[in-house]
């Protein structure tokens, strides 16, 4: 009995792992990646890209009444957009104003998002629904449920899954070819030292510049595949906490390193999973009194495993599980 | 330490702000103040072309602030800059290092976690593989880097820094640095390098291998415009010497005669009470950070 | 030493009490609720804002109050029975009527096992609804909506002060700050109802200040106590072994943004996600003050907030502490080496940083409902405080707060409610854009 338990835990948390929601998390992490690990930015509105991302793609086949292709464009324009919008005044400042602005700013498009006078084209708080219906008649998964090995998946999940990890796989080829391009390693240097980087010629705002925008269209592309799984546009799916998981993968993977945010999407989910199946296996089998825990707090768990992982990593582990202590010490001397 | 000969045997007036053959860079009116103190006021003054120019003055002269203003990492309230008869006031830094004025910082700076080879490879401008586009097609840049890849080993031998290679700069002692951060300038073709208390830092077995570098430098035609404190180099090194106190310039002139200028000696006597024209200003500055 | 261990036993006593309070569920107040909303012509549902209601019980007044952004009125009522609500039709705003204008009253009853009585008022609507109040001119509308930003201003204040102290002194930006806020609301809702010690079951029975409770305000005092102690907590065992290790200030930073998650969802698994009411001052009617009007718990509130931001003031300018913390914040290699213990001071920091926090926060549980997410929203009000006055500057963030609070309010005349908060975060980006170092940071500040 137990041990069935368990086991579907573990099988849950693979399924996880490979997951609709890892999945867009990594792509999210990778575009941080970019922000955080090459260039340095200290981005922590990486939901409101995803947002922009997302609307993008609703509005466009929702309201503009344009095909997949446009829609999807309009999506990159709206997180360029945004990039463009914050790096003006922050790029210039220190650090942290970009940190203050970029969470801010995450809040303020999804209050726009959801406001009244916005409702024309945005639906407000309802958000845009029943747009992917088509879409998802579209693919080739039309059977209830997949299983693929122990893991288990419906047919929208199957796609995200699918195209979701393809898409991964070509992003970090792409990171892979960047990053070793004379212009990430210009992008390294103005991590280390933007003033160095500018006394060799180097013009540091406009690779941060670059840097934000493609980030910032990759968290696009996460915020589209979210949405394409679950088949409606909602506001307040995008708050600020689901910056911080990507952060987590990142740093759990090894901030600027290619494969980082593939690798810290598939640990932290399946962690996740499990924890949260022990936990639910307590309230189950009313080991704690519902006092204490019951079904409901199971989900606020999920944000402090979060945090609590993101504090650790960060005090003592902050090259990641991979990464190499010695090389993150020598900027500190 | 012997004089070492001097290229030119420069014969300009012996006044701030006198007029040169071939002025590199000219500066007009430039000033910068914070809240009340003026920092910089240079009313007038010309670099020449292909020489070694030392920059001095007591702590607090307005030496590394009217670095900054030249290179543009600081703004002045007045005043134009012509580097090379081109107006450059106001351009950014990095402009004006694609031109060709290259500087080096007092705390220096060279990327940790790169290694060796790579800061060398930053120093080279008009690379097509840093622009995105471009950077994501190797063949585009490929031969590109392979030609920059070789004079930066040319370099790094040069510099006595070929077996440090591969290695992370952040590994580097202070005063390989300080070569790598010299060598590094060079990859930029410069017309003229601005090093700031190159010599700061430096244990005393390297400093002679440094003062020959920049030596080697002019003798390659490119101008050298330094700060420093070490009396003993500026002796050493320098064709030509300006001396800043309290923002201004108050004195120009080969070595030989500044030291027996009684406005610098006032201007040293007046900040440091002993007559000795001794400067040993840079000693606390041992500790290279990585701070800015 | 034995300061830190009575500083120590406080804070314990706060989690201790905060995590046996979903057990007792006792303190669940009831209340008396309306939800008025109406259908406007492209069918979606509208709250209506602003709308007067007085609660009588067996024909006495037991409050009175508006309702609030989402539509709804709620009002805490202390026990059970049948209350009667009056809604004042004059408040409705134009091109919405009651269905039935007759009827002016309804009952909700508050019975055993169902905390909040719930009243119906059903409302119609013609074209061209005005979604604010009306009757009252703008100039006039515009000095009430001043003082209740600058109410708000004053609060928010209280946090930006520890926050831009901590900045000066560290140079990290506390992200978690928004969890100390909400610690002191939870701490002083907490002592408010079961007293110093009265979550040990055997403990309930004492006279106050131990069990049964204590008064609000003194509450509210050992909750700012309890926020000096988290201050010190978090300063002692988490940022100064991180300062003492070398970890970097935006590495720090990010740990803040791990803490501050940790802490809010396990304030709320302590609390509940439902919003709550402190035991004292809840219904108080408005008094009037020529033009504008307010309920006398928060013209206290302010006048206690701008003796508490006086004395900040002043402790920073006269006393040697304050000027070592100024010292601090302006030069720390200086400070050092003249002496100046500079741990001490940043210890200080924090423990006053955290007990202003806390303050602030029972001030704002005062004026609104207890709620777990309001920190984070504050917190982001309280960034464009900071960076509009200047980051780092304690009167610059005094000053930029009270715009921000005022800006907030009185913009509501001209946008829609809903986006008053984004209005004022989107301000601060372009105070970036044309003035990075805010309105009295200095400009060397950047770079």
């Amino acid at each position: 009995m137990f041990a069935t338990d368990l086991a579907s835990i573990f099988s849950d948390a693979l399924t996880q792992a490979f997951g609709p929601e890892a999945v867009v998390f990594a792509i999210a992490a990778i575009g941080l990646n970019i922000h955080f690990g090459y260039t340095g930015l200290l981005n922590f509105g990486q939901v409101g890209f995803m947002l922009m991302g997302a609307y993008g793609l609703g509005i466009g086949i929702a309201i503009w009444d344009q095909n997949w292709f446009v829609s999807i464009f309009i999506g990159v324009i709206f997180s360029l957009g945004l990039a463009l919008i914050l790096g003006f005044p922050t790029l210039r400042l220190r650090a942290d104003y970009l940190a203050i602005v970029t969470i801010a700013a995450a809040e303020i498009v999804r209050l726009i998002a959801r406001s009244k006078p916005m409702r024309g084209i945005t639906r407000g708080a309802e958000g845009l629904n029943e747009w992917a219906g088509p879409f998802q008649d579209m693919t080739p998964w039309q059977n209830s449920t997949y299983d693929i090995g122990p893991m288990t998946y419906t047919k929208m999940q199957v796609f995200v899954v699918v195209f979701g990890w393809t898409l991964v796989a070509l992003l970090v080829v792409f990171v892979y070819l960047l990053m070793s391009s004379p212009w990430g390693r210009v992008l390294k240097a103005i991590r280390e030292d933007e003033d160095a980087a500018r006394a060799l010629g180097k013009n540091a705002y406009w690779y941060k510049m670059q840097s934000l925008m493609i980030g910032g269209v990759i968290g696009g592309f996460a915020g589209m595949l979210q949405v394409i799984g679950k088949g409606t546009v909602q506001p307040d799916t995008f708050v600020p906490q689901i910056t911080f998981f990507a952060w987590t993968v990142l740093i759990l993977g090894g901030a600027a390193r290619v494969f980082s945010p593939v690798v810290g999407a598939i640990i932290f989910w399946f962690l996740l999973t499990i924890a949260e199946g022990l936990l639910r296996l307590l309230v189950e089998t009313d080991w704690l009194p519902t006092s204490i825990l019951n079904a409901t707090d199971i989900g606020d768990f999920r944000f402090m495993f979060m945090g609590l992982a993101l504090m650790l990593l960060m005090i003592f582990r902050p090259q990641g599980i991979f990464g190499d202590r010695a090389e993150m010490a020598l900027d500190d001397k | 330490m012997t004089n070492s000969p001097t290229s030119t045997a420069l014969s300009f007036e012996e006044v701030p702000g006198s007029k040169k053959s071939d002025p590199i860079l000219t500066v007009d009116n430039l000033r910068r103040s914070f809240g009340g103190l003026v920092a910089v006021d240079v009313e007038h003054l010309e670099i020449q072309r292909g020489v070694i120019t030392a920059l001095i003055g007591p702590n607090g002269a307005g030496k590394t602030t009217f670095f900054n203003l030249l290179t543009n990492f600081d703004q002045p309230d007045t005043g134009t800059v012509l580097f090379d008869n081109e107006d450059v006031t106001g351009r950014p830094s990095h402009t004006l290092a694609r031109l060709g004025m290259i500087r080096t910082f007092q705390l220096t700076k060279v990327m940790s976690k790169m290694t060796v080879i790579d800061n060398m490879k930053l120093g080279a401008t008009g690379q097509a593989g840093e622009s995105m586009w471009k950077g994501l097609i190797r063949p585009l840049w490929r031969d590109q880097e392979s030609t920059i890849e070789k004079r930066a080993d040319e370099l790094l031998e040069r510099f006595k820094l070929d077996h440090m290679r591969n290695e992370f700069a952040g590994t580097m002692s202070g005063g390989q640095r300080k070569l790598l951060e010299m060598s590094r300038a060079l990859m930029a073709d410069p017309k003229v390098v601005m090093l700031d208390e190159p010599m700061a830092g430096v244990n005393p077995v390297l400093t002679q291998s440094l003062l020959e570098h920049v030596k080697s430098l002019r003798d390659e035609g490119i101008s050298v415009v330094f700060v420093e404190h070490d009396m003993d180099v500026v002796r050493d090194i320098s064709d030509w010497v300006v001396v800043m106190a309290e923002g201004s310039v108050i004195a120009e002139g080969p070595h030989e005669s500044i030291g027996a200028n009684q406005a610098v000696i006032d201007a040293y006597l007046g900040t440091h009470h002993d007559s000795a024209l001794d400067f040993e200003d840079g000693a606390d500055l041992l500790n290279d950070g990585n701070t800015q | 030493m034995r300061s830190r261990v009575l500083l120590l036993g406080l804070l314990l006593f706060a989690l201790l009490g905060l995590s046996a309070a979903p057990a007792l569920a006792q303190d669940v107040e009831q209340s008396v609720e309306v939800k008025l909303t109406t259908t406007d012509p492209d069918g979606e549902k509208v709250p209506i804002v602003g709308v007067g209601f007085v609660v009588s019980l067996d024909g006495t007044v037991v409050g009175e109050g508006v309702s609030n952004e989402e539509g709804i009125f709620l009002l805490p009522v202390d026990g059970l029975g049948e209350y009667t609500l009056a809604i004042d039709p004059n408040s409705l705003p134009e091109g919405v009527a009651l269905r039935d204008p007759s009827v002016t009253e309804r009952t909700a009853k508050v019975e055993a096992g169902r905390a909040t009585g719930r009243a119906i008022f059903a409302l119609e609507s013609g074209e061209g609804i005005a979604f604010r109040e009306s009757g009252e001119t703008g100039g006039i509308r515009a000095v009430q909506l001043a003082l209740d930003g600058a109410k708000l201003g004053l609060f928010l204040a209280m946090g930006a002060i520890g926050l831009s102290l901590i900045y000066g002194t560290t140079g990290l930006t506390n992200f978690a700050h928004s969890e100390m806020i909400v610690f002191g609301m939870m701490a002083a809702y907490f002592f408010n109802f079961y007293g110093l010690a009265g979550f040990m079951g055997f403990l309930a029975s004492w006279p106050a200040p131990f069990g049964g409770g204590v008064n609000l305000i003194f509450a509210g005092l050992i909750a700012m106590v309890c926020g000096g102690g988290l201050g010190w907590l978090l300063d002692a065992w988490l940022f100064r072994p991180m300062r003492k290790i070398g970890i970097g200030v935006y590495s720090q930073m990010i740990v803040t943004i791990g803490l501050s998650i940790l802490l809010r969802y396990f304030l709320k698994y302590l609390f509940g996600g439902a919003p709550r009411f402190y035991k004292d001052y809840t219904a108080q009617t408005d008094i009037s003050l020529g033009i504008a009007s307010t309920t006398p718990k928060d013209l206290v509130a302010m006048a206690f907030s701008i003796i508490v931001l006086g004395g900040v003031g002043f402790a920073l300018t006269r006393t040697r502490m304050g000027k070592a913390m100024r010292a601090v914040a302006d030069n720390r290699d200086l400070a050092e080496s003249s002496g100046i213990d500079v741990e001490r001071v940043i210890r200080l920091v924090w423990i006053a940083g955290g007990a202003l926090a806390a303050l602030g926060g029972v001030l704002l549980g005062l004026s609104e409902v207890l709620n777990w997410l309001l920190g984070f929203r504050m917190l982001l009000l309280i960034f464009a405080g900071v960076t509009l006055g200047g980051l780092g500057t304690a009167y610059g963030a005094l000053l930029g707060c009270l715009l921000v609070g005022i800006g907030i309010q009185v913009s509501t005349l001209v946008i829609p409610i809903e986006l008053k908060n984004a209005g004022a975060l989107l301000v601060m980006i372009i105070v970036l854009m044309v003035r990075p170092q805010g309105i009295l940071g200095r400009a060397s500040r950047i770079g």
